[in-house]
């Protein structure tokens, strides 16, 4: 009975230090917003969707344009506000606004501890990173 | 209300009765409407026929070969273990081995003849792909999807032309100019002809018989009586590879 503080501290102690990932990332939320530093797009102010919508769930879209293209022959995006897109990674998301995928794709890739995109294992984007961005 | 047990019988039998009724005239409508619609939207099946006799024309070109790999990024390797084909040449003898006799050998054995992918019109490549990544779409074209395709090659060893290859290593290196509107292919995955489905979504014909000066390659919907794929099909003789296995090769020879 006597022990009951010590293993109460020891619990506490055990899920402080377990979570650790959790509240530092709630603590140093703006900081490390802040220092993700991702690069806009110069040209284009307007995504094929919301902004809000791209960050939380631009790979279910990117999934419905693979799926529609490939499989349905689908190849035109009718946008939110009525612009039509291709769905074409290469041509739409790279050449016209994303033109450096490392600082796009991959740095919040990271920073979100997910792995890098794999769309460019065949996906073309030599001729942008060529066009000199760096 | 008291219902008896026969009365009980008989209403779950009428019951039964309508259901059936309903299911069998819904059944029916939904039949007569796939049979107009399908009547309305004439089917496209896409072919090509190979004019042997107009292909020898120019000895050793390659124009056809060379404008499809330089649009569809498809890479050259040295070694021939890791060879990557989209359309190609091999002997007469060995593309048609039962077609020629002892007498026609001498001239016509080791005469070029290009191959690519058939396009099957049963292709025993999708039945085998365990993961749907190769199929073929209602206009005839075989296709597939690189992104699915997992790589395990059931249908190199199903496809009894040697259509497809597998990236055995990665492409890029091996592509001397990379044309950015056609993906790149990845390790691991099998690619062959798409009979430049890309390019037909746009409205054009495949690269290959664009480039062909000598019009040696003539492309076509197969299901359309007066295209000019049809017409040579009448006008002259023409043979498929293997007929015989029942596959349906959408791509002719005109020997
Ligand atoms: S030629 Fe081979 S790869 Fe092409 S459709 Fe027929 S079986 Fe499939
Ligand atoms: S190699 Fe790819 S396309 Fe071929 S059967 Fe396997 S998964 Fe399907």
């Amino acid at each position: 009975m006597s022990d009951r503080p010590l293993i109460v501290a020891g619990l506490t102690l055990f899920v402080g230090l377990v979570s650790t990932p959790i509240w530092h990332g709630a603590l140093n939320r703006e900081a490390a917003m802040a220092a993700l530093h991702i690069k806009l797009p110069a040209r284009e102010k307007q995504c094929v969707a919301p902004a809000s919508y791209m960050r939380t769930s631009h790979m279910q879209l990117l999934e419905h344009w693979r799926n529609e293209a490939v499989r349905d022959g689908q190849r035109q995006f009718v946008a939110f506000n009525g612009k039509t897109y291709d769905k074409d990674p290469t041509r739409t998301c790279l050449t016209e606004c994303h033109t450096d995928r490392k600082e796009f794709c991959e740095r919040c890739h990271n920073y979100a501890g997910v792995s890098d995109p794999n769309c460019w294992n065949c996906h073309n984007d030599s001729h942008v990173a060529s066009e000199g961005n760096s | 209300m008291k219902i008896t047990r026969k009365d009980f019988l008989r209403l779950s039998g009428l019951g039964l009765l309508a259901l059936a009724g309903r299911k069998a005239v819904r059944a029916l409508s939904g039949w007569s409407f796939a049979q107009t619609s399908a009547s309305a939207a004439k089917p496209i099946r896409w072919g090509m026929a190979f004019d042997l006799g107009k292909c020898r024309h120019k000895d050793g070109c390659n124009r056809c070969i060379q404008a499809c790999h330089s649009t569809h990024n498809v890479p050259q390797f040295a070694d021939r273990a890791h060879e990557i084909k989209w359309i190609w040449k091999e002997p007469f003898q060995n593309v048609f081995p039962a077609a020629q006799t002892d007498y026609t050998r001498d001239f016509y054995g080791s005469l070029p003849v290009l191959l690519a992918c058939n396009h099957c019109d049963d292709p025993p490549c999708q039945d085998v792909c365990p993961v749907d990544a190769t199929w073929r779409r209602d206009d005839g074209v075989v296709t597939i999807d690189f992104h699915r395709c997992i790589g395990c090659r059931y249908c190199m060893a199903a496809c009894p032309y040697g259509s497809r290859s597998f990236n055995w290593q990665d492409p890029r290196p091996a592509i001397a100019t990379v044309n950015p509107d056609f993906p790149t292919r990845t390790k691991g995955v099998v690619e062959k002809c798409n009979f430049c489905e890309e390019r037909l979504a746009k409205g054009q014909g495949p690269a290959c018989a664009e480039s062909c000066e000598e019009k040696a390659i003539v492309f076509g919907d197969l299901e359309q009586p007066d295209s000019e794929l049809r017409q040579l099909l009448r006008s002259r003789f023409a043979v498929q590879r293997k007929p015989e296995l029942g596959t349906g090769p959408s791509v002719y020879y005109i020997v």
